[in-house]
């Protein structure tokens, strides 16, 4: 019998050391570089574009301020004359009320949602439950906005209410926007709760808690940041949405804070005055991109705040 | 105190330790001769068949737990241990398809009974999980949490988790920093905390599935000495895997097995053999436990 040390070829199978040192050497992976240069070009060139939209809000809305002074943007009132009409103030208001009226409907509701969802509900109930809520957010918001003027305004408020509420008003807008923004808000609380450890809650009804204990004390701000984050997402959403707001919002300016009187929003404004004929470069097309720039700027700002505020509360498992 | 039921004390007529001599044996972790079975049970099951949906975990187990004693319960894997601690404070409640038949008594009233509240039960008899599993809150809010939501009468907040603390011997450790999240605590200090978090609620009878199983020896020794501080004031249950701790630290000792049905192959748990620790280690009268202990087998 050979040695076994002067065999060459593949190691003998089993144990010892192998006669020739084993062929470690890097392979080339032509696949493997390809696809990780074209992830790489999706990834730049989605924040080339984000960043080529800003850009291009951002030169028209300097140029806005050049040739209106910046007082008159951040107006209460428009200043009388023929020149551009730059209060922004009353747009804020408007945007203001609708939000915050469609908050105070799908945050409670939205919770309420993810809430029996993730922790009371049936795996069954729930494999139906979810997917009905989310199909909420399919729905389009011509269709929603359609829903809020022919239907919220004059049957529920007008009617089953006897509000003496506009034709447009912001009462519809914002509760037809709470509503379009409960799936999202459902959904997303529901997908933090459920990520919670299921051994927390057993570690709490161990002690005694019941259910809803487990649930608020427990779960709830186990998932803070992630049903904030909903709640976030559910807010730029009714911030920006336009189609409701212009239809069944109203579009005049208005300082007061009743929500029974039509309110022109930021977004609507933008809608309604792009369709207008505006000559590139004038103080009434630049306008348009200033208040662009403003909702941008409202977004990033609840955005930061909000990062802030669960910085403080959450609680990380 | 006042949370026991009266009729738990009105039992005067069991025989006194010293008038069993036949049955009775020297216990490694106690001071006093113990009799063969406990005399005045806190806790009991009666035939007790635990099922998972179609599957028949556990097969007629039938056990006390003594007041102030401390009952291991051991045996291979997959054997229905932790499914038997979950029965006694109704945590198999929780798990969807589980199913509890027979009966486990908390003294002498069955808990599985139409009107047993299992979050009154769970309030008396607490448990301590195989992970450390603190909320992700501060120290002291992790074991103020259960009086809160109990609705215990407490005069000072402070004092209870102090003492809580204390008996947990982890107050030296952590006083200094009790409004910090427990999270950031190592993983024996956390499992220490969860047993505080358990006794501030001032339980009876206290579960604990595999305390010590992601602890390094140290952290092991602290809670096994705990545990022993512990049985002063409550009755433990404790499932462990670890043969020389259950020798340490118990009385009495449950050992499981599970036996393959015939017909389906289902590998259904059972209690092989309850004995005083000293003799199931010395002197079992089965030979899987036997062969069990000594390592021949599980
Ligand atoms: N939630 C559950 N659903 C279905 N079957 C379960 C469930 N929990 C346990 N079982 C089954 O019941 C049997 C007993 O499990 P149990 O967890 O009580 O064993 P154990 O003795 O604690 O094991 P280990 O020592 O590994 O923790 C096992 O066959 C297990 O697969
Ligand atoms: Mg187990």
């Amino acid at each position: 019998m050979a040695p076994s040390a002067t065999v060459a070829g593949p190691p003998p199978s089993g144990a010892g050391l192998p006669a020739s040192p084993p062929d470690l050497s890097p392979r080339p992976r032509p696949g493997e570089t390809l696809i990780k240069l074209s992830l790489a070009l999706s990834a730049g060139l989605s924040v080339l574009i984000t960043f080529g939209i800003i850009a291009a809000v951002l030169g028209p809305a300097l140029s806005f301020f050049d040739q209106v002074p910046i007082g008159d943007f951040f107006s209460l009132h428009d200043q009388g004359g023929r020149g551009v009409r730059a209060a922004v103030i009353p747009l804020l208001i408007g945007t203001f009320l609708t939000t915050v009226i469609a908050l105070a409907l799908a945050v409670p509701l939205g919770l309420g949602a993810a809430m029996y969802l993730s922790e009371y509900a049936s795996p069954r109930a729930r494999k139906w439950l979810k997917p009905t809520v989310e199909l909420l957010a399919g729905v389009p918001s011509v269709v929603y906005g359609f829903f809020a003027l022919f239907f919220i305004t004059p049957v529920v408020l007008q009617g089953w209410l006897g509000l003496e509420v506009n034709f447009t008003n912001s009462w519809a807008a914002g509760l037809v926007l709470g509503v379009m923004i409960i799936p999202t808000i459902a959904s997303r609380s529901e997908d933090a709760l459920s990520a919670v450890p299921q051994a927390l809650r057993q570690g709490s009804l161990a002690m005694g808690a019941n259910r809803m204990q487990t649930t608020l004390r427990v779960v709830l701000p186990a998932a803070l940041s992630g049903v904030a984050a909903a709640i976030v997402l559910g807010l730029s959403r009714a911030v920006g949405e336009t189609m409701i707001v212009t239809m069944a919002g109203g579009a005049v300016k208005n300082n007061s804070l009743d929500p029974s009187e039509p309110h022109m929003t930021m977004t609507a404004f933008i809608a309604i005055t792009a369709q207008g004929e505006n000559p590139v470069g004038s103080a009434d097309y630049n306008m348009l991109f200033a208040v662009g720039l403003l909702l941008f700027v409202v977004t990033f700002v609840i955005n930061a705040i909000s990062i802030a505020i669960v910085r403080r509360f959450r609680q990380a498992y | 105190m006042s949370k026991m039921p009266a009729e738990a004390t009105a039992n005067g007529t069991h025989t006194p330790h010293s008038e069993a001599p036949m049955t009775t044996f020297v216990s490694q972790a106690g001071h006093e001769p113990l009799p063969k079975l406990p005399p005045d049970p806190v806790m009991e099951t009666k035939a007790l068949n635990v099922f998972y949906g179609d599957f028949h975990a556990v097969h007629d187990v039938d056990l006390a737990f003594g007041r102030n004693e401390i009952t291991a319960l051991i045996g291979p894997s997959g054997c229905g241990k932790s499914t038997v601690l979950r029965c006694l404070n109704r945590m198999n409640d929780l798990v969807p398809g589980a199913r509890v038949e027979g009966e486990v008594t908390y003294h002498g009233q069955n808990i599985y009974a139409k009107d047993v509240d299992p979050i009154a039960v769970r309030t008396h008899i607490g448990m301590v999980f195989q992970k450390p599993n603190p909320f992700p809150k501060s120290i002291y809010d992790n074991i103020a949490y259960g009086p809160r939501v109990t609705g215990m009468k407490v005069d000072s907040m402070d004092d209870l988790v102090e003492e809580a603390l204390r008996g947990a011997a982890l107050w030296d450790e952590v006083k200094d920093k009790l409004k910090q999240s427990a999270i950031g605590l190592s993983g024996g200090q956390q499992q220490r905390l969860c047993i505080a978090r358990t006794i501030a609620t001032k339980p009876d009878v206290i579960l604990m599935d595999e305390p010590c199983s992601a602890l390094d020896p140290i952290a092991t020794a602290r809670i096994e000495d705990l545990m022993l501080e512990l049985k002063d004031d409550y009755t433990i249950v404790i499932v462990t895997h670890n043969m020389q701790q259950a020798a340490r630290v118990s009385d009495r000792t449950a050992f499981f097995t599970a036996k393959p049905d015939k017909t389906t192959g289902n590998r259904t748990g059972q209690l092989v053999e309850y004995d005083l620790t000293n003799t199931i280690f010395s002197n079992p009268s089965d030979q899987r436990t036997e062969d069990y202990i000594s390592g021949r087998f599980g």
